[in-house]
């Protein structure tokens, strides 16, 4: 019967209803949208490198999984890494971060990166083919509205957009290494080296064996390397994430307790009733705190609709900077963030309307 | 109607505090109402007749004095025991029905059957009630689809669906023309001598007064003699 009343009060106002419900899914949007876009994040450049068709990631001495660090690779390496056993491709890698902090530029040596990878596949014109063309991929040409043949300004330099192909191989956008080791006053440097094994089964062996021959390189197997590609595993997420989460529940809490207290002032005569007829302090908190619990449902719902919306967004306006994904498993963790604030909310008006004199709520009008 | 006394009131006071003032509204009242009667009691505005009942029904203490219902004293009941007192033993009719609005009037009535911790389903007699209330055919609307006195009688259907011993109705007829009030007034009546229910009943209206047993008098809180 309490959840009747409660379902037929929050009917009674539909507006101060939606109104709530809409602020709570504010917050349960921005944490699944968070959460979204760092698992979208985290896949697309699992699937970027895995495009690259290598079995070993080399990086430069003092590198993380996340930065590069600031000492590039000789590219003679390359040559010596060549010559290991099982080891049947290796390729240099510079890549250049852009003004963009999000994007970067990749220079490749085409051969060398199309045996490797098997190419890039182009969905409008080609290959660069002069030192001053570069490539993009289909979701910085749809961001940056670039096309084939379009003028492009990266570097502090016009380039010209030679072709577009399509996304998932290492990085965005490709330019030729030598002209990228020269402006970037890199010649004979490169910070970062794909290997491919012979056989799959020697991949451990040959990890082990560069491990001895390059003392202090970061040396992973490609599986290694892309579990690493996990929001745990990069610290700042983590803190904003909970400061985000922090922030959620105190906006669920104040706003169920805003709504819940003006509820409350307004069925002042209602609470009177209820007690006259011999409704306990408890019966009358679980009507407020069932309420509360639905509006936070209805947020957590509304929410989890506006975090596809929030996707779609991201998608249509910037899909290279933010590939987002909606991340189901964070939905528990979105409603009872939502449930907590609605909860903590309620309670002072709950007990607010559980402590009212009967007889002063019976009079008032 | 039996002899028994159900309320045993002696020298009750009742002092309120509004403000810094003290505001003594009940000055020594004795009562005994017997089980089974229909009591009216008639007094000018301000004259404590609101305040007895809610020291009967349990919504407020007394200050001093013996108040006794159902063989129960009501002096140094917590605040849960007169909660309980509320569900089981007295109930209210009000002048302004005081229905809750968002419920139809079956829900009125369920409600009051959930707080008393009964299923929501009223006692197959409890039909013969509603026939006699007349408003079987008005339970699925809600208070603001019923005229007064269908609100009313819907408010006295949910005052007497737990069977409590004594029925207080404070002004039921205040906010109805006279066709309306004496319908409700002949249906305390009808249930009164039907059932057997105790009533007490507040009012301004010598006439409305003459349907109960007995008429006592209230002034400047005290019973008049």
């Amino acid at each position: 019967m309490i959840s009747k009343l409660v379902w037929e009060n929050v009917k009674h106002r539909p507006l101060r209803t939606f109104l709530s419900a809409l602020l709570i899914a504010i917050p349960v949007t921005l944490v699944l949208t968070l959460a979204g876009l760092s698992k979208g994040m985290m896949e697309d450049a699992t699937k970027r490198y895995r495009g690259v068709g290598a079995d070993i990631v080399i990086r430069p001495k003092g590198s993380s999984f996340l930065s590069l660090g600031s000492a590039p690779i000789d590219e003679r390496v390359v040559g010596v890494i060549r010559r290991q056993p099982h080891v049947a491709l290796a390729t240099g890698i510079v890549i250049q971060s852009l003004a963009d902090v999000f994007s970067s530029a990749a220079g490749i040596d085409v051969n060398e990166f199309d045996q490797m990878s098997g190419g890039l596949e182009f969905v409008a014109g080609d290959l660069f083919k002069s030192p001053d063309e570069v490539v993009i991929d289909e979701y910085y040409s749809h961001e940056k509205k670039l096309h084939a043949g379009d003028p492009i300004e990266l570097l502090n330099r016009k380039w010209r957009v030679s072709g577009v192909f399509k996304a998932g191989k290492l990085n965005r956008v490709f330019m030729d290494r030598r002209h990228l080791q020269e402006l970037t006053s890199n010649t004979g440097k490169v910070n970062l080296i794909y290997v491919k094994v012979d056989e799959a089964r020697n991949i451990g062996q040959t990890v082990a064996g560069l491990k001895k021959l390059l003392e202090g390189y970061q040396i992973y197997s490609m599986d290694e390397f892309t579990a690493l590609f996990s929001s745990n595993n990069i610290p700042a997420l983590t803190k904003f994430t909970r400061v985000m989460i922090g922030i959620s529940i105190f906006i669920g809490f104040a706003v169920v307790c805003l709504s819940m207290y003006m509820a409350v002032l307004q069925r002042t005569r209602e609470i009177g009733i209820l007690k006259s007829l011999g409704a306990s302090r408890w019966y009358v908190i679980s009507i407020i705190l069932r309420e509360a619990v639905l509006l936070a449902l209805v947020g957590t719902v509304l929410g989890i609709g506006m975090s596809y919306a929030a996707k779609w967004l991201l998608q249509t306006l910037v899909p290279a900077s933010f590939p987002p994904a909606v991340d189901p498993a964070w939905w528990p963790a979105a409603a009872a963030i939502a449930l907590l604030g609605a909860v903590l909310g309620a309670l002072y008006p709950g007990l607010r309307a559980a402590r009212m004199d009967p007889i002063e709520a019976l009079s008032y009008e | 109607m039996s002899e028994s006394p159900i309320i045993r009131i002696e020298k009750l006071r009742k002092v309120y505090r509004v403000g810094k003032v003290d505001v003594e509204a009940l000055r020594g009242v004795d009562l005994e109402v017997g089980s089974g009667e229909f009591l009216s009691i008639v007094g000018p505005s301000g004259s404590g007749k609101s305040t007895l009942f809610h020291v009967v029904g349990g919504l407020t203490p007394a200050t001093s004095g013996t108040v006794q219902v159902g063989g129960r004293d009501l002096g140094g009941m917590t605040d849960a025991e007169r909660t309980q007192l509320r569900k089981t033993v007295v109930a209210f009719v009000f002048q302004k029905y005081n229905l809750l609005p968002t419920l139809t009037a079956a829900d009125n009535i369920a409600i009051a059957r959930d707080i008393a911790g009964r299923d929501s389903l009223p006692d197959p007699g409890f039909e013969k009630v509603l026939e006699l209330l007349g408003i079987a055919q008005r339970l699925h609307h809600k208070p603001s689809e019923l005229s007064g006195g269908e609100q009313q009688r819907v408010a006295i259907a949910r005052a007497v669906v737990n069977h409590p011993a004594i029925l207080l109705a404070d002004e039921p007829t205040g906010n109805l023309d006279s066709a309306n009030s004496e319908i409700v007034l002949s249906l305390l009546r009808n249930l009164n001598e039907t059932l057997g229910q105790t009533i007490l009943m507040i009012t301004h209206n010598p006439e409305a007064a003459a349907y109960g047993h007995r008429i006592v008098h209230m002034r400047d809180g005290r019973m008049e003699p």
